[in-house]
């Protein structure tokens, strides 16, 4: 699976990853190979985009170029299918989370970063909120 | 193999914004450290360069090719190292392969950076050009804040209570700062309180501004030389006995092991297995304290201490001078300052110094006859280690 079919399926809030024939392991991005036995066999899967967060950081400190989003919330999210992604969380001020955050159920959205003139085009990322 | 002596080292003083091109700032070191070493610039057979970011700073490429013109150093061949924060560092590991292998007998390692030259904006951008571009960037992720989820994690993992981590991270940049004040060629040379540390701006929670190394410029460079050769020029060699390099993948991928950076323990594990030596052989450690959190995650990658308790060492001292391994007695990345590109050159500088005892009383590590350096590029993706110690 390239980064185009990935980044096309994300901005329709349809998580890929691939599933490795030979362990069964489950990666997310995409790899050419599995990432726990190298294995070439794969097969593109769709997750549910649930999980729950790892770690987490507020940022008051942007790029050039993204100033004005924040402070906005960076988060490590354990998929339920095992992977980790960094993702945004939205539902909280990012002001008002603390420690308390870490092992929160939260479900996937998605947002689209256009790209800046460092970047090779747009590109989807996960938004998280809270699960209900 | 042919054992490799570091000759002479030299570094520039490490700034803040100034006027100097990298050629230039690179080209103070390089005289320097070929004078300490007695050779000229015909010596030297081969120019190893580290640096990240020239393109994005002064728009220059291929800066290795006009240093050495520069220098004198004239049709050489000349290579460019970009590993993020560890360029200098792969630039010294390439030139000891190469006169360990016999193919040289005299070359210059080093590097050079102007990253305040660029000013917060733009280099905190391109800084995070060393994070995953196209899976993790568009999340807004920037170098501290790998380093603050990874402080999060380590206090979740480890089951330290935030507050206690928080000051056992503003202890490390105490400890940092307090060396500095008496390094002549640091950036920041004045003392802080860990009150003054969470006082300090909040850059990405939980990470303030005294936990963050600065950007800087400033350049590093040293002579390597064969065993024969180095006899001929130095009374004072020190020998590069291990090296160690590793890589790794983005930060989410990395998931089995954070907040633990497996590639410093396989890059670490193959330095001591060449010198032969383990964590409790090392007297004198200059490792990469870009955050505060970073050096606490890396003393025990490296061995130095349990996982989940280096905070408490250097609650205790035990990570200063005097205690069980002298951590940093430059100031560090955070006091010292961090021209990426030039960074592991300056390391290997003040170990060597150290070794030499040939730094201020204030901040010597008396007898020391081992020393490591540690530099890390990006989030874990790239991560060299050197083992130096005294021939004399």
């Amino acid at each position: 699976m390239s980064f185009k079919e990935f980044n096309k399926a994300l901005k329709k809030n349809k998580l890929l990853g691939l599933k490795c024939g030979d362990c069964g392991a489950i990666n997310v991005p995409p790899k050419m190979v599995c990432s726990e036995c190298t294995g070439t066999n794969l097969e593109i899967t769709e997750l549910s985009g649930k999980g729950s967060v790892k770690t987490f950081t507020t940022n008051y400190v942007a790029a050039e170029g993204r100033e004005c989003e924040a402070p906005y919330i960076i988060v490590m999210v354990e998929l339920d299918e095992g992977p980790w992604i960094m993702g945004n969380l939205i539902d909280i001020a990012p002001n008002k989370v603390d420690m308390d955050l870490i092992g929160k159920r939260v479900v996937m959205g998605v947002k689209v970063f256009p790209g800046d003139k460092y970047s090779a085009g747009d590109m989807a990322r996960p938004l998280f909120s809270f699960e209900a | 193999m042919k054992k490799v002596a570091v000759i002479g080292v030299a570094q520039t003083n490490f700034t803040a914004a100034q006027d100097k091109t990298e050629v230039e700032l690179f080209a103070e070191a390089a005289l320097e450290a070929m004078a300490k070493s007695n050779i000229k610039p015909r010596d030297i057979q081969a120019l190893f360069v580290g640096n990240v970011l020239g393109d994005f700073s002064e728009g220059q490429g291929m800066v290795q090719a006009f240093a050495a013109e520069n220098i004198g150093c004239f049709n050489v061949p000349a290579n460019r190292y970009e590993g993020a924060c560890a360029s200098a560092s792969m630039a010294v590991r390439d030139a000891f392969m190469w006169v360990a292998s016999g193919f040289y007998d005299i070359v210059l390692a080093g590097g050079v950076e102007r990253a305040a030259t660029m000013g917060t904006p733009l280099a905190t951008r391109t800084f995070a050009m060393f994070s995953d571009s196209r899976y993790e960037f568009p999340s807004g992720i920037t170098f501290p804040g790998v380093f603050a989820m990874l402080a999060h994690l380590y206090a979740s993992h480890y089951n330290v209570p935030l507050k206690k981590l928080k000051e056992q991270m503003a202890q490390v940049s105490v400890q940092s700062y307090k060396y500095g004040m008496h390094n002549p060629k640091a950036q920041m040379r004045k003392e802080v309180t860990i009150e003054d540390v969470l006082n300090s701006f909040m850059v990405s929670t939980p990470i303030q501004l005294h936990d963050c190394c600065p950007f800087s410029d400033g350049g590093s460079a040293l002579i390597l030389a064969s065993e024969d050769a180095a006899k001929k020029l130095t009374d004072k060699p020190v020998y590069i006995t291990g090296v160690g390099q590793a890589s790794a993948g983005p930060l989410s991928s990395q998931k089995k092991y954070l907040p633990r950076i497996y590639s410093r323990e396989v890059s670490s594990k193959l330095a001591y297995k060449m010198a032969g030596r383990t964590p409790d052989d090392i007297d004198v450690c200059e490792l990469h304290d870009c955050f505060s959190i970073a050096s606490i995650i890396a003393v025990e990658s490296l061995g130095f201490f349990e996982f989940g308790t280096s905070g408490e060492a250097w609650m205790k001292g035990e990570a200063a001078i005097g205690g069980k391994v002298a951590i940093n007695p430059s100031g560090g990345l955070k006091a010292k300052g961090h021209p990426i590109g030039a960074t592991g050159g300056g390391q290997v500088y003040e170990i060597v110094n150290q070794l030499r005892g040939e730094v201020e009383p204030e901040r010597l590590v008396e007898g020391a006859k081992i020393g490591m350096t540690d530099t890390l590029g990006g989030d874990g993706g790239t991560l060299v280690n050197i083992i130096l110690e005294r021939g004399w």
